[in-house]
């Protein structure tokens, strides 16, 4: 005989049980910088991705089940490019990838038993900070436009509101950078030092020309952390006085 | 083209399988029409139907690669086009350029940037530039119903190998057979007059600029003898497009640096209608 469970009910287990696979793992954030969007994971490998790029300018977080997200942006990819290619570069843009993206979690929640453990992000970096897209689409399909910055993952809470008190979103890179770092250090509230080599650290860099999605990694991510911790020194110690000129270390 | 692809609501599965890593393969199950090869043939040929693209030219140099393109696109004895582009921007380190039937080649010149983008995203890395050349061939041998139809397309793609760093050149036929052309190659109408020209003038030590000097006099030689290629445009400034991978990457020159050099080629011919000779001895 089978068992009767209420909607309601169905729905919040679900519910219940992807958040607790979501804050299982460790924490994503998304943020402008003067220069585009900078995206910043805690993610020991350094093959398995959590940030890669969809299309030209836009580009993809997650957290959470690697092998559903990592399916999810496959889907994504595939469809960036054949929109692209049947249509023109220019029509394949964040908003509608991220509907696409709502309505595929939006039907595994509201159709399959198992709910799929993941959040991702879609952004899109524009012509100016005004146009950049922010999306966040949670495991049930629902979509925010958020602005600004975001936080995913593990302690999103913490990690955000941390995030909050230092997000500007005209500061240079490294500056940036090391903001992200030290929010993600709000992890379980562990505190422990994140270093160059748990990070995986990638931009969406508006000057540049064709693809702008750029991987930091090696040399260049450990020379913009001590920028950035450099001049946040300079800050602390000369507060008003000079904030010295920290350029973005261009490579290549 | 018949109806392009659309997906009312939710993607075909075929999206969220893991599948494969080529864009190609892909698009043949969702949305074969889109192929430039897959099209149903009707009888007859039609090869007047598109204009023809002319003259391409390559050569390499010590770290890197040039590659040059007339910018003329005739069909039968008319101008149909003065200030075409045939060269395209694979990627970061490679170019392709086409001659042949125009429209099927910017098709397939489009899909196979496609192609390459698409496994470099799927995969997290890009292909080798051997791989590379290997899956243009493939989508060659997928147009030969076309080409025996007349569409014939034969790309020329240069790229610069950043495994044994250095500029690199391969030639295709219209089945699909590939070729690596050391120092120099031509492809188009105007080849035949390119290539001996080169064969002149290539000399190992070239520099960036003395390369790119090179390939514009081999391109002015083609169009004084091939009336489907196209010399520079002094009154329209319509001048040849020059692409050059380096270990940097891909870049179009500037116009104005094509202008200069151009010009200079115009001018010396002014005075030896021949262009530069070749020591006899």
């Amino acid at each position: 005989m089978p068992f009767y469970v209420s909607p309601e009910q169905s729905m919040k287990d679900k519910a219940d049980y992807a958040r607790k696979g979501i804050a299982r793992g460790r924490s994503a954030v998304v943020l402008q910088y003067d220069g585009g969007i900078l995206f910043v994971a805690d993610n020991m490998s350094r093959t398995l991705h959590k940030i890669s790029e969809l299309y030209d300018r836009i580009a993809f977080a997650a957290v959470g089940r690697y092998n559903e997200f990592e399916n999810l942006r496959l889907m994504g990819v595939r469809f960036a490019d054949v929109r692209g290619y049947a249509y023109d570069r220019s029509d394949v843009n964040g908003r509608q990838l991220a509907n696409t993206y709502a309505q595929v979690l939006g039907s595994v929640f509201s159709e399959s038993n198992k709910p799929a453990e993941v959040e991702i992000v879609v952004a899109e970096v524009g012509d100016d900070s005004e146009s950049d897209q922010i999306y966040r689409i949670t495991f049930d399909g629902s979509v925010v436009d958020e602005r600004g910055f975001l936080a995913m993952g593990g302690s999103a809470d913490r990690v955000s509101s941390a995030l909050k008190e230092r997000f500007d979103k005209g500061a240079p890179l490294s500056t940036a950078l090391v903001s992200a770092m030290q929010a993600l250090k709000h992890e379980n509230g562990e505190q422990r030092e994140l270093e160059a080599g748990s990070l995986e650290v990638a931009i969406l860099e508006r000057a540049r020309e064709h693809r702008k999605f750029r991987r930091i990694q090696g040399e260049r991510l450990t020379r913009l952390i001590d920028e950035g911790h450099a001049a946040q020194e300079a800050e602390k110690g000369g507060s008003s006085g000079t904030t010295e000129a920290s350029g973005e270390g261009d490579a290549s | 083209m018949s109806e392009a692809f659309e997906f009312g609501g939710r993607l075909p599965a075929a999206f969220m399988n893991p599948g494969t890593s080529s864009f190609s393969e892909f698009l043949g199950q969702v949305a074969p029409d889109l192929l430039p090869g897959r099209r149903e043939l009707p009888q007859g040929t039609g090869s007047h139907l598109t204009p023809d693209a002319t003259t391409i030219v390559a050569l390499t140099y010590p770290g890197g690669v040039v590659l040059a393109g007339d910018r003329r696109a005739t069909s039968g004895n008319v101008i149909a086009n003065r200030d075409m582009d045939k060269l395209f921007r694979s990627d970061e380190f490679s170019a392709v350029a086409i001659a042949g039937a125009a429209g099927i080649g910017i098709e397939l010149a489009k899909l196979f940037q496609v192609e390459l983008e698409h496994y470099e995203k799927m995969e997290g890395r890009s292909l080798s530039l051997e791989g590379k050349a290997n899956r243009l061939a493939t989508m060659i041998r997928g147009n030969l119903g076309m080409a025996l139809q007349g569409f014939v397309v034969v790309p020329l793609l240069v790229g610069y190998d950043q495994a044994c760093g250095e500029g690199r050149i391969f030639s295709y036929d219209p089945v699909g057979g590939r070729y690596e052309e050391h120092r120099y190659h031509s492809i188009g109408s105007g080849s035949v007059y390119a290539k001996g020209s080169l064969k002149k003038l290539y000399r190992e030590d070239y520099s960036q600029e003395d390369a790119v000097y090179a390939a514009i006099q081999s391109l002015y030689d083609a169009a004084d003898d091939d009336a489907a290629t196209g010399g520079p445009d002094v009154h329209r400034k319509i001048y040849p497009l020059v692409d050059v991978i380096t270990e940097d990457g891909h870049a179009r020159l500037p116009a104005d640096e094509i202008e200069r050099l151009a010009t200079r080629v115009v001018e010396g011919r002014a005075e030896h209608p021949d262009g530069p000779t070749a020591p006899l001895r």
